[in-house]
């Protein structure tokens, strides 16, 4: 079921330097790129039906038309790597075994947007990793790819790594900007959307980090090479990363379109010894969980996912076996993002705090039948009802606990927890 | 996990040295605004000296030319800045959701009985300080420990125990 298209450098050793990764192919879209005018790159990337990798899978060449035309101001590129949102593992493959495709990348998207300044957004925690992109950036730069005349032509493009310092928050596109600025990472309120007024109140386009490591494939191969993976909606290929209680937890490419119980069980060993299959989460904390008859119909696209109500989201597949007890389980992520949350917007700050009260007091038994409807309605009270969307990324899917496992809430108010903790 | 509410005084000075100066300066280069070196000059002050003092936060207000609060409110927004000296060895348990599914507790719980410290404390010898944080990026290999910025996967109790053996 495994493909290599993104993760083709990724066990070979060493590939994460220049001289190994050129071996293999690095760099060799660029002399077919400056033939091309930036327009032909952008309907490319469109035709291939490339899709944001961070979350949301909005189109990715779309995204690039909305940069005002004849504009007078500079355009920046911002590389989204602050991978925070829980169960998401995947770009760090891209940042440590290849870097040099995600600056391939770069190269390729600034030169369709006709951007000069790309800033990397890297998460803090990202320690080593940020070691190894920077040396990439450096050989880059000594070799000619990237600095005054990049690639030998006449266009600019500077690479610089900005490192975040601890705030998930600031993966939303718009606290990733106020960051770079020396700010708080507060979110925007949005319009105007940043390909309109972004970075320095200039128009900018945030990418995720797989989206614009995607682009050396299909350029070099085509769009219809990239279609040829997937599904007709979702296009080509997904690092997904596999966690939780599974019997093979990692980072494996997958073609779109694949059914998740048939993933689960043949690329990731499937269920421990013994275990019955609970619930999956299927992209990310943030999206609905799935009950085991829903995950027996899903595959995974976006497609399929929004059929389900839920979210294809980053990729990063949770296994919930029996043992999980999911109270305890939406205690855990409600502390996170209550815990992450920016604190501009009170439903978000203040509500999102109570939803943690209440759990709590539901897990120490002094919960009641009413305890459970609050939650309900706390849900309904703080999504979409606030700045960004992290309120909602976490009311989403607590919602979908209460929804399907209400009788664990149940069990915990009348007594005794129904199930055992996998603690 | 500092406290993030008071500055603490050196009662020394801060500069950068040489290397962190010369970082500096080639990033300052790289924006159209010097408040974006805000979070960059933090990192080298904390790369330097293991945390941000208060004569450090003036230094950096003063060398980019911003006031001193608006460096102060980046450091205590973003946590991974420490604005007291942690121990010579930091641990960073991940307490997210894969981590937590395999067991993290009893990681820290196993620190908590080796070391004798808890989240957000520092040991009294200075050796270590211990800190929950949120998912590492690492859930693949859950649970997972981050010493001074090094990961450490797939943790259990017998593997802490040889890990802090070899630290001393
Ligand atoms: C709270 C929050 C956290 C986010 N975290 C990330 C992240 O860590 N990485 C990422 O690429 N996108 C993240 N996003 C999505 C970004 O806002 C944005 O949609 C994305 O970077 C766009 O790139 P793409 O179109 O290539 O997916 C987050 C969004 C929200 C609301
Ligand atoms: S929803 Fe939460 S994280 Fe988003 S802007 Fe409002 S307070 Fe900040
Ligand atoms: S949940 Fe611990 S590393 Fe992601």
């Amino acid at each position: 079921m495994e493909v290599k298209i993104l993760s083709a450098k990724f066990d070979i050793e060493g590939a994460h330097n220049l001289e190994v990764a050129k071996q293999h192919g690095a760099y060799a879209t660029l002399d077919k790129l400056f033939t091309m005018d930036p327009a032909e790159v952008t309907t490319i990337v469109k035709d291939s039906g490339l899709r944001g990798r961070g979350g949301a899978g909005f189109p990715a060449g779309l995204k690039w038309t909305f940069l005002p035309k004849d504009g007078d101001k500079p355009v920046y590129l911002c590389v989204n790597s602050d991978e925070s949102e829980p169960a998401t593992f995947k770009d760090r493959y891209i940042l440590v075994r290849d870097p040099h495709m995600l600056i391939e990348g770069i190269i390729i998207c600034s030169y369709a947007i006709n951007s000069h300044d790309t800033y990397i957004y890297i998460r803090g925690e990202y320690t080593s990793q940020v070691k190894v992109l920077q040396a990439a950036i450096d050989e880059a730069y000594a070799a000619g790819y990237l600095g005054e005349k990049a690639c030998g032509q006449d266009f600019r493009i500077d690479v610089t790594v900005h490192r975040g310092a601890g705030a998930y928050v600031c993966g939303e596109e718009t606290a990733l900007l106020e960051s770079i600025e020396g700010k708080k990472g507060q979110p925007r309120s949005k319009p105007p959307f940043p390909a309109v007024e972004g970075l320095y109140g200039c128009p900018t386009i945030i990418n995720n980090v797989q989206t614009i490591a995607s682009l050396p494939f299909i350029l070099a191969n085509g769009a219809d090479a990239y279609k040829a993976y997937g599904t007709e909606k979702s296009t080509g290929t997904h690092l997904f990363g596999i966690s939780g209680l599974v019997q093979k937890p990692g980072m494996y490419e997958l073609p779109l379109g694949l059914p998740l119980l048939e993933v689960l069980d043949k690329v990731a060993g499937g269920l421990r010894e013994g275990r019955t299959l609970k619930g999956v989460i299927p992209g990310g904390s943030s999206t609905p969980v799935l009950t085991p008859e829903e995950a027996q119909t899903v595959t995974l696209d976006y497609e399929s996912m929004a059929e389900h109500q839920t979210m294809f989201g980053s990729g990063g597949i949770v296994v919930l076996d029996d043992t999980v007890d999911i109270v305890k389980l939406v205690e855990n992520l409600i502390y996170f993002y209550h815990h992450e949350s920016c604190g501009q917007c009170t439903p978000c700050r203040e509500g999102l705090g109570w939803m943690l009260k209440i759990v709590k007091k539901i897990i120490r038994g002094e919960g009641s039948t009413e305890d459970i409807d609050l939650l309900v309605e706390l849900c309904d009270n703080i999504e979409m009802k606030t700045v960004c969307v992290l309120s909602a990324a976490c009311t989403m899917p607590v919602r979908s606990y209460l929804n399907k496992f209400r009788h664990e809430f149940e069990a915990y108010v009348k007594g005794g927890a129904s199930t055992q903790s996998a603690m | 996990m500092s406290d993030r509410s008071q500055l603490i005084e050196t009662g020394v000075p801060f500069t950068f040295d040489a290397q962190r100066d010369a970082e500096f300066e080639r990033l300052v280069k790289r924006y159209p605004t010097r408040e974006s070196m805000i979070l960059p000059s933090l990192w080298l002050v904390q790369e330097q000296e293991g945390w941000i003092s208060a004569e450090a936060i003036a230094y950096i207000a003063d060398r980019i030319g911003t006031f001193a609060s608006k460096v102060f409110e980046a450091a205590t927004f973003y946590t991974m800045y420490h604005l007291r000296p942690m121990g010579k060895y930091h641990i960073c348990i991940c307490r997210t959701l894969s981590c937590y599914l395999l067991g993290k507790q009893e990681i820290v719980d196993f620190l908590n009985r080796e070391i004798g410290i808890k989240p957000g404390e520092v040991s009294s010898d200075k050796m270590f300080s211990l800190e929950e944080v949120e998912c590492l990026g690492h859930c693949g290999s859950a649970p997972v420990v981050q010493v001074n910025g090094e990961f450490y996967e797939n943790m259990n109790v017998e593997k802490l125990k040889e890990l802090l053996a070899t630290l001393n």
